[in-house]
């Protein structure tokens, strides 16, 4: 999961698509790696404009990187090369593989495993809502058969 | 062939032993990579982008999007979402260069809104016409993903749907859902009438550099026909010229009327003439 992805993802429980608590997702006991990829400046000039500066600065925060500047790189400071690089570094190089992310308003947990995060939700937290049975067809219990 | 569609829903169609066939089959690679260069060609990306891929599987399509050369304005970077664990660790084994999240299309897309430059899905969207448990349906599983496509793609940004329909009901489905979501919608048939015949949905987001409507995508490529439907269901829509009692509907009447052999009177100058209000 690279970092660039999780600055874009919010929440996906239907309940918090309008609370602003469910961007950023926070991470939890994330365990990083660095791949190495091919840097490319038109790239991250490109996305730079999309990037959520904060939500960047809280996860840098939580992830324990001390080096994000406190705004966004703007004008000028895009023509300096280190900095581009240093962005290709955290934005695309860096990437959790095992952790949760955490959504700050319902708490839902996201299991990352070997890089994959899983953001199938369970069908009573999904955007639809369950069809309701009649009260007549509910066990609460279930049921116990003794056999003496 | 069998749909794989309508055998089992596609978290357990594509297992461990599918997923590799899938991947490792020549044939099925080549298929893939001709409809993701398709698709490649009408997202017409001049920049490296950010690219969504719909349903990666074990990243056939993303790969091709990471070899984009730096001439054609790649390599491009993609983030692939896909409801098949086992395609997905095929893709891990395979170290694509995407990012992947293992994620139901037809419970929306989590991202922020403008997040992607484009969107790619190579036979992936038919799936959401299955609807596996009873509380959801195809219709509401379509909406939710064709909305949450909308909001994630930027203004001008484009998406390439190829998808296998079952019939003509399924593909109307998609892309009405497609264009209740806001999207510009237009279908591309390769090869149209045979076996082999391959339909990519295109949709674009407003707003963009795109002049005119969705068939300027085309514009320029070879071997296009644009059969605009539009232009059809206008002119079905056209008032009615004839009305209940005027003189082109009396003079229908009477050629009815002779041609089943009752008796008519000659039409003349006074045949359905407007009378004057009497005095």
């Amino acid at each position: 999961m690279k970092l660039i992805t999780v600055n874009f993802l919010a929440c996906a429980v239907k309940g918090c698509k309008t609370a602003p608590a469910s961007y950023p997702l926070h991470f939890q006991d994330a365990e990083l790696e660095l791949q190495e990829l091919e840097f490319q400046p038109n790239f991250i000039l490109n996305i730079i404009p999309r990037i959520d500066w904060d939500g960047l600065r809280v996860m840098a925060n939580e992830l324990g990187f001390p080096t994000i500047p406190d705004t966004k790189p703007e004008g000028d400071a895009l023509k300096d090369e280190q900095i581009l690089r240093d962005l290709h570094r955290v934005l695309l190089e860096t990437q959790v593989v095992e952790g949760k992310l955490c959504c700050g308003n319902c708490g839902h947990e996201y299991t990352i495993k070997e890089g994959i995060a899983n953001f199938l939700l369970p069908s009573h937290l999904g955007p639809t809502t369950p069809i309701k049975k009649s009260p007549g067809l509910l066990l609460t219990k279930p049921l116990a058969l003794s056999l003496n | 062939m069998s749909r794989p569609e309508d055998v089992l829903p596609p978290d357990l169609f594509y297992d461990d032993n599918e997923s590799r066939k899938y991947t490792t089959s020549s044939r099925i690679r080549n298929i893939q990579s001709n409809m993701a260069h398709r698709a490649l060609d009408l997202l017409d990306l001049r920049s490296p982008s950010l690219i969504l891929d719909i349903g990666c599987g074990s990243g056939l399509s993303g790969e091709i999007l990471s070899q984009v050369p730096s001439e054609q304005g790649g390599p491009h970077t993609w983030v692939g979402m896909d409801i098949s664990p086992s395609m997905l660790d095929v893709a891990l084994q395979r170290g694509v260069e995407g990012d992947l999240f293992l994620a139901d299309i037809g419970q929306g897309v989590p991202f922020r809104p403008g997040t992607f430059d484009a969107a790619i899905s190579i036979s992936a969207i038919q799936w959401l016409c299955n609807a596996e448990t009873s509380d959801v349906s195809p219709e509401g599983r379509l909406r939710r993903f064709f909305e949450g496509l909308y909001a994630s793609l930027r203004r001008g940004g484009r998406a390439v749907c190829q998808f296998y329909p079952k019939n003509d009901a399924q593909r109307s489905m998609i892309s009405g859902a497609a264009m209740k979501a806001g999207f510009g919608a237009g279908i591309l048939e390769d090869d149209p009438g045979t076996k082999n015949s391959k339909l990519y949905l295109v949709l674009t987001v407003g707003g963009g550099g795109l002049q005119g409507d969705i068939t300027g995508i085309v514009d320029g490529m070879d071997d296009i026909d644009v059969l605009d439907a539009r232009k059809r269901a206008m002119e079905r829509s056209k008032p009615v010229l004839s009305r209940k009692g005027d003189k082109a509907w009396i003079l229908r009447k009477k050629d009815q009327m002779a041609r089943k052999g009752k008796v008519v009177k000659a039409d003349s100058k006074y045949t359905g003439r407007k009378r004057r209000p009497a005095f």
